[in-house]
């Protein structure tokens, strides 16, 4: 069923240049941190993670075609699949899974065991309603915006709120058809 | 070695915390964003230090500490050694030089007292060898007035308080309180240059 690309997640991930995770979590952790400070608002803060998130979907999709030769998936079903093997896989090293899929596959979750974005992590009671990894949501539909599919991305399961997984639903709003708004060479 | 992820999710990470404090929280007071992207690379400096000391002895003095930051805590980080150290005297007429030769250096320097300089050389830090500085803008640099100019270096400059702060939170993190500014005169060149304080 599930369907495979070109290239696997793992193969593309062993052959891009990779850095040290610890420098990407702490990096993340002292970001979330600042803008607590800064914002005060832990709603704001999410909405700012998400932003962030947003704007870094937009440019990785570019990295993920480019890197992963899979060519347009035929419907929702396959492209939810083709984030959690080889999206997650490829540029977090992490594999996630796909479930809990509506009757007429528009909305799934993607659940994620190990998330390298939580290592050293603990949340304060004074966090209460923070999404810390808001940033995984907003890529997933900054990317997906730019191949014409607008989704609404959130959390379900958060290990640091205490449940036992991560858990991402996506749901596909609308596909927005294509159009080429740039004129052919006459 | 642990844990690793794609190099592209560092980069449009710092990409765009740079650009929510300075585009968007503070667009128009650079000063109070630099603040910020320097914090937060304390914080990352601070915290990395710990993990990469834990089974070192103490260091015996500030060289031993800035070695330190030179060849193991660069490599862990950016899988290359700094390529060149400079200290004292030396660093002395080496900013003279510098300024000399160009007045795009991102923060200036006082030519107070250079007691416990050190000048950190990476001739292809990775957080900017994708940068480049429109070459327009670049040929006006004779006029140091001109927004263009000091637009592109700002931009850049932005970049750099992230890795300063690093530099800074892992030696304060070490017992050595410092200030630490960055000089980018030929890109993809960097210089970190350290004053520690007294």
């Amino acid at each position: 069923m599930a369907p495979v690309g070109p290239r696997s997640g793992d193969a593309i991930f062993s052959s891009i240049d990779r850095v040290n995770a610890e420098l990407f979590t702490l990096t993340y952790g002292a970001i979330v941190r600042q803008l607590l400070t800064d914002l005060e608002e832990v709603e704001e803060v999410n909405k700012q993670l998400d932003q962030m998130g947003y704007n870094i979907g937009i440019r990785l999709i570019d990295e993920f075609l480019a890197k992963s030769g899979v060519s347009r998936c035929v419907d929702f079903k396959e492209t939810a699949e083709m984030i959690a093997k080889v999206g997650f896989k490829m540029f977090l090293g992490v594999t996630a899974s796909v479930s809990s899929w509506d009757a007429d596959g528009t909305c799934c979750s993607i659940i994620l065991e190990d998330n390298p974005l939580v290592d050293f992590v603990e949340l304060p009671d004074t966090c209460q309603g923070l999404y810390y990894c808001n940033v995984l949501s907003g890529v997933i539909r900054g990317a997906l915006e730019m191949v014409s599919m607008k989704t609404e991305v959130t959390w379900t399961r958060d290990v640091l709120r205490g449940d036992d997984a991560y858990e991402l639903q996506v749901k596909l709003l609308k596909q927005v058809a294509e159009e080429y708004p740039y004129k052919d060479d006459e | 070695m642990g844990r690793e992820v794609a190099e592209s999710c560092v980069d449009t990470m710092l990409m765009e915390m740079v650009a929510m404090y300075s585009a968007r929280f503070y667009a128009n007071k650079p000063e109070l964003a630099a603040r910020r992207i320097e914090a937060i690379g304390y914080q990352v400096g601070h915290q990395l230090s710990e993990r990469y000391t834990m089974e070192r002895p103490r260091f015996s003095d500030h060289l031993e500490a800035i070695k330190f930051i030179c060849k193991d805590f660069w490599s862990e980080v950016f899988k290359k050694q700094i390529d060149n150290l400079k200290t004292n005297h030396r660093v002395k007429y080496f900013l003279e030089i510098m300024k000399f030769l160009t007045n795009f250096s991102c923060v200036c320097f006082s030519p107070m007292s250079l007691q416990g300089t050190f000048v950190l050389q990476d001739n292809k830090f990775r957080w900017l060898s994708r940068v480049s500085i429109d070459p327009s803008s670049e040929k006006e640099t004779e006029d140091p007035s001109t927004p263009g100019e000091s637009k592109a270096a700002q931009a850049v400059s932005m970049y750099l308080y992230f890795p300063c702060g690093i530099i800074r939170g892992v030696l304060s993190n070490l017992g050595i309180p410092c200030a630490v500014s960055a000089d980018i005169s030929s890109l993809p060149t960097c210089s970190f240059v350290i004053r520690v304080k007294a």
